[in-house]
């Protein structure tokens, strides 16, 4: 099975041709931002992080920045820098330099100010998004694609319908030679059992039972009870009663495969096939995890609707239910409820999403696109001063 | 058709409704291909779980194949399996 993608310098391959304009600083925010509505076809995030990071909390910023500014659906990168940050465009540029990435950089001091980073900012961009026309799409074998599963605002059908839908779609892919990411780790505890009987190794069943394990004693240390709030009172009130049962219901997501390694926030697996990635369960936050590890395409479940999308991947949102369909149609490209009117089987509705994947790896824009959705959120460990 | 409700796993001891079900009413589950009826002793609410066979206190609630908790008291066959009669046994932070 092929896709319709961008092939980079580097041999990686892209969904999309995107400009990127990237703040390394949250003191960058504003101008990145004014630079990309000056120069229609870019797209821009904002971010509180960049400076005051400590040890392990600088490392994991820069690898999820660099992650995310190398990734192949970006054809080419506007760093932006303050000048004074402790993460510079110079030291992202060091990093996605080596992947052969297109960059330019920029800072606000260097230039003197706002206005002058703009003017400056506007001319770059605007290079960049001529050189990204020239990139054309080829066809590529589906091996090279990488999908990053999700669910938010989920209610008690997600496990019924939506996830298993998508986990049908995960499995045709990995047998097809592809690559999902399975994460949202609290949403794992109680399902180490699940997973672990199918791991391609020993060390992995005990990578798993370490990442959900730290997440309890997280919560323990935190001093609070991880069942006050997962599952949570909505959850409770549609009927999920124990943090095991929500797990069990959200790692049907990664389809039924031999799970073949298990990576942390950011880091781009090494093999093919189901990958766990270690990280937390917030929605924006996951999705951009997922793609600093290389996902190209991210297929997102939910049963009370969410609108969110990523600034430089596709979101499919699959509804669990008909009624949030019906409601929430703009921003939710397929229906999983048909399973429960009995119009549809879980495998037909899983086929169809795997469809989707195919089709919008290939170009074909999603909901969360056309409306704009670009949430960004980097993981903290809770390291900065 | 539209369903009333799923059993996912033929293992599982509870049935998951899809609709708001009645004290009464007489359900046709299909557990492992087999068609089973349970005649419901309690109204379920939509989304939520009845047992489909007596299980005893301290026994284990399954779903998807899997364990989801622990049964706090005895249920009957056709009765609400929810936060009153079932504790999960993970992320227990009532406990050192």
């Amino acid at each position: 099975v092929n896709f319709m993608g961008y092939r980079r310098r580097n041999g990686s391959v892209g969904t999309r041709n995107h400009v990127l304009v990237f703040p390394t600083v949250i003191c960058a925010s504003s101008v990145a931002d004014m630079i990309s509505r000056a120069v229609p076809g870019t797209v821009s995030v904002t971010h509180p992080h960049g400076c005051g990071h400590l040890g392990k909390e600088k490392e994991h910023i820069i690898k999820t920045m660099a992650g995310f500014c190398s990734h192949p659906n970006v054809a080419g990168v506007l760093l932006v820098g303050l000048g004074c940050e402790l993460i510079t465009p110079e030291l992202i540029a060091g990093e996605i330099a080596k992947t052969g990435q297109r960059f330019e950089i920029l800072s606000i001091q260097a230039e003197g100010g706002t206005n002058a980073t703009v003017e400056k900012g506007k001319v770059l961009a605007a290079g960049l998004l001529e050189e990204a026309a020239a990139a054309g799409r080829e066809p590529v074998d589906i091996s090279e694609l990488i999908i990053g599963t999700n669910c938010g605002g989920s209610d008690t059908l997600s496990g019924l319908t939506a996830n298993p839908a998508v986990g049908v779609a995960a499995d045709i892919l990995v047998t097809e030679g592809g690559t999902v990411l399975l994460t949202e780790t609290p949403e794992m505890i109680g399902a180490e059992d699940a997973l672990g009987r199918r791991v391609a190794d020993e060390g992995i069943e005990k990578r798993i039972r370490e990442i959900t394990s730290a997440t309890e004693a997280l919560a323990k240390r935190a001093g609070v009870d991880i069942r006050t709030s997962e599952p949570s009172p909505g959850n409770k009130e549609g009927g999920l009663t124990t943090l095991e049962e929500k797990s069990l219901g959200a790692v049907l997501k990664g389809g039924t495969s031999t799970v073949r390694q298990v990576v942390d926030y950011a880091e781009k697996p090494a093999e093919k096939g189901l990958i766990i990635m270690d990280g937390p369960a917030h929605d924006a936050v996951s999705n951009t995890g997922m793609i600093a590890s290389g996902a190209q395409v991210i297929v997102f479940t939910t049963g009370r609707g969410t609108p969110l999308g990523a600034p430089i991947a596709p979101v499919i949102k699959v509804s669990s239910n008909s009624g949030i369909y019906r409601r929430m149609k703009d921003n939710i490209d397929i229906n999983a409820g048909d399973i429960l009117d009995g119009e549809a089987s879980i495998k037909t509705i899983g086929e169809r999403i795997f469809g989707e994947i195919i089709e919008v790896a290939s170009g074909k824009l999603t909901k969360a696109e056309m409306l704009g959705h670009n949430e960004f959120a980097i993981h903290s460990l809770g390291l900065s001063v | 058709v539209s369903l009333s409700a799923l059993v996912l796993h033929k293992n599982d001891n509870v049935a998951t409704a899809v609709r708001p079900l009645e004290s009464g009413d007489s359900i046709d589950v299909e557990v492992a291909d087999c068609a089973v009826k349970i005649v419901l002793l309690q109204s379920i609410p939509f989304g939520h779980k009845f047992a489909l066979r007596d299980i005893g206190r301290g026994e284990r609630i399954i779903k998807y194949g899997e364990t989801i908790g622990q049964a706090t008291a005895s249920i009957k066959k056709g009765e609400h399996v929810h936060l009153h009669n079932v504790e999960g046994l993970r992320g227990r932070g009532d406990r050192p």
